[in-house]
């Protein structure tokens, strides 16, 4: 079982790896986008290739751990969270590019003002407090800290959900931010995606830990 | 106190009986076993160290754990087989159908008719196809040879072997290749129709194909029989069996649905037994 133990511990690292990637291409996507730092931008885009490549490692890793090691209890667990919180993360990576994209493709700074007025910062600061969560949750196997994902998520749903309306407002008092507005509406769009798909992750590293399924439970 | 148990082999039968006169009837049919506080020595050495357990009719139930933990010993309690084995002491109850199979009236050919086994290695005796599924229905005293030929006939239809040497009966078992000697043995168990029947690793020494065959066998098995198997194959364990009890150390540490020992344990000993970490 040694090369079991140990082939487990390669996908385990190539896990780690995986969210440090996406959590530094979401970093860097966001200086990007609030510096419109065109430059930073294709460095994320550049690196979205390696994100794809790790992606399909672990994944195949995944498949060679199943067929030769037929795991059981925490062990299948385990290969069954990680494939799909390394979805998750690619997914993450997406979002990463996408926003990236819009800094090389949309030709215009976003005013601080508007940024300021939809919580722009305070969505990106949760989502990396999110990011530490469902790290340390991972690394030491707590559930607890896996739970606060949770919470964090619904502040980014009301932030999404207000932005609407104040977009909507700004636009009105002054049409010349149209196409500015819309591109922050897109990225906060993908911002409470990406709050999404942590939730899935945090879900994930539960169902490793407690063999709890989470999913699609109705809300109390 | 331990007690000691004596060997009851019964009287021998002064005129040949029907079949189902043979078996003790509250043997038949209902095949519960109830297990309550077992306890087994060999001399000094206390191999079982009181298990409860309740395995319910037409089920199929696996018994894991490392080499020497106490399963094979338990197995070969629900049908006396440790009986022969010099210093067994026994204490504890093992009932099958409420009544329970140590006590001193029991016969115990009759209780081996109703609990049949097979062993690991396949062990035809040196006769016949033929004779050897039909051993078990001669001595217990059956001569109708219509009946004889039609029990050897279902017996092999139901261990999946009837094709196969269908047109070579006469010929020597030992001619059979391994995994076909494996379903002889069954052949041979089925024959004087059992309700439970042991099964102690019975595909160790067979390839994967027989090894499949067996399997396939014991699930098509469990609708009319109770099955209990000791293996050291975890995925076959977790394939064919529907409840699985974990030993260690003479202790049964974890009884439970197979479905639920292999996704998600109570005990932290079952989980690292099952995923290799130790054992």
């Amino acid at each position: 079982m040694v090369n079991a133990t140990y082939q487990r511990e390669v996908i385990n690292q190539a896990g780690f790896d995986m969210l440090s990637i996406c959590l530094s291409q979401i970093e860097k996507a966001k200086e990007a986008f609030i510096n419109h730092d065109s430059d930073l931008a294709e460095e994320v885009m550049n690196i979205e290739n390696r994100v794809n490549a790790l992606d399909i490692k672990i994944e195949k890793d995944c498949e060679k751990f199943i067929a030769l090691y037929n795991p059981v209890a925490i062990d299948l667990r385990f290969i069954m969270a990680i494939r799909k919180m390394n979805f998750d993360l690619e997914r993450i990576g997406d979002h990463a590019y996408g926003i990236a994209k819009y800094v090389v493709d949309v030709d215009k700074d976003i005013p601080t003002h508007l940024i300021d007025a939809v919580q722009f910062n305070e969505m990106f600061d949760t989502i990396i407090a999110m990011f530490e969560n469902v790290h340390d949750a991972y690394e030491n196997k707590n559930v607890k800290i896996a739970r606060k994902v949770f919470k964090k998520d619904k502040i980014l749903d009301t932030i999404n959900f207000n932005s609407f309306k104040i977009i909507e407002e700004e636009i009105l008092k002054d049409n010349a931010i149209i196409s500015e507005a819309l591109v922050l509406f897109s990225v906060i769009k993908k911002f409470e995606r990406v709050g999404d798909l942590l939730k899935n992750i945090a879900e994930e590293i539960i169902f490793y830990i407690d063999a709890e399924i989470l999913k699609h439970r109705k809300k109390k | 106190m331990a007690k000691q148990i004596t060997i009851s082999m019964g009287k021998k039968l002064e005129k040949p009986l029907p079949m189902d006169k043979v078996v003790d009837k509250s043997l038949k049919r209902t095949h519960t076993i109830e297990v309550n506080d077992a306890k087994v020595w060999y001399d000094d050495f206390m191999a079982i160290k009181g298990i409860d357990m309740v395995i319910k009719p037409n089920t199929v139930t696996a018994f894991i754990g490392p080499s020497g933990c106490g399963k094979s010993t338990f197995l070969r309690l629900f049908n006396r087989m440790n009986d022969y084995v010099d210093g067994f002491k026994m204490e504890g109850k093992i009932k099958v159908n409420g009544r329970n199979i140590y006590k001193d009236k029991i016969h115990v050919e009759d209780l081996r008719k109703e609990i049949g086994m097979v062993f690991q290695k396949p062990n035809p005796f040196p006769k016949s196809i033929f004779e050897n599924v039909a051993y078990g229905l001669k001595i217990q005293g059956i001569k109708d040879k219509k009946l004889i030929a039609e029990r050897v006939e279902k017996a092999l239809r139901q261990a999946d072997l009837w094709e196969d040497v269908k047109d070579k009966l006469k010929k020597s078992a030992l001619a059979l290749s391994g995994g076909q000697q494996q379903r002889l043995c069954i052949a041979r168990t089925l024959a004087v129709e059992p309700s439970i029947i042991l099964m102690d690793e019975p595909t160790s020494a067979l390839d994967p194909i027989s090894t499949s065959k067996i399997e396939e066998l014991i699930f098509e098995l469990k609708e009319k029989y109770t099955i209990i198997i000791v293996t050291h194959n975890m995925q076959q364990a977790s394939r064919i069996s529907d409840f699985t009890a974990f030993f260690y150390l003479g202790k049964l540490i974890e009884f439970d649905k197979t479905k639920k020992i292999f996704t998600n344990p109570e005990k932290q000993q079952t989980e690292n037994y099952i995923t290799g970490r130790f054992g």
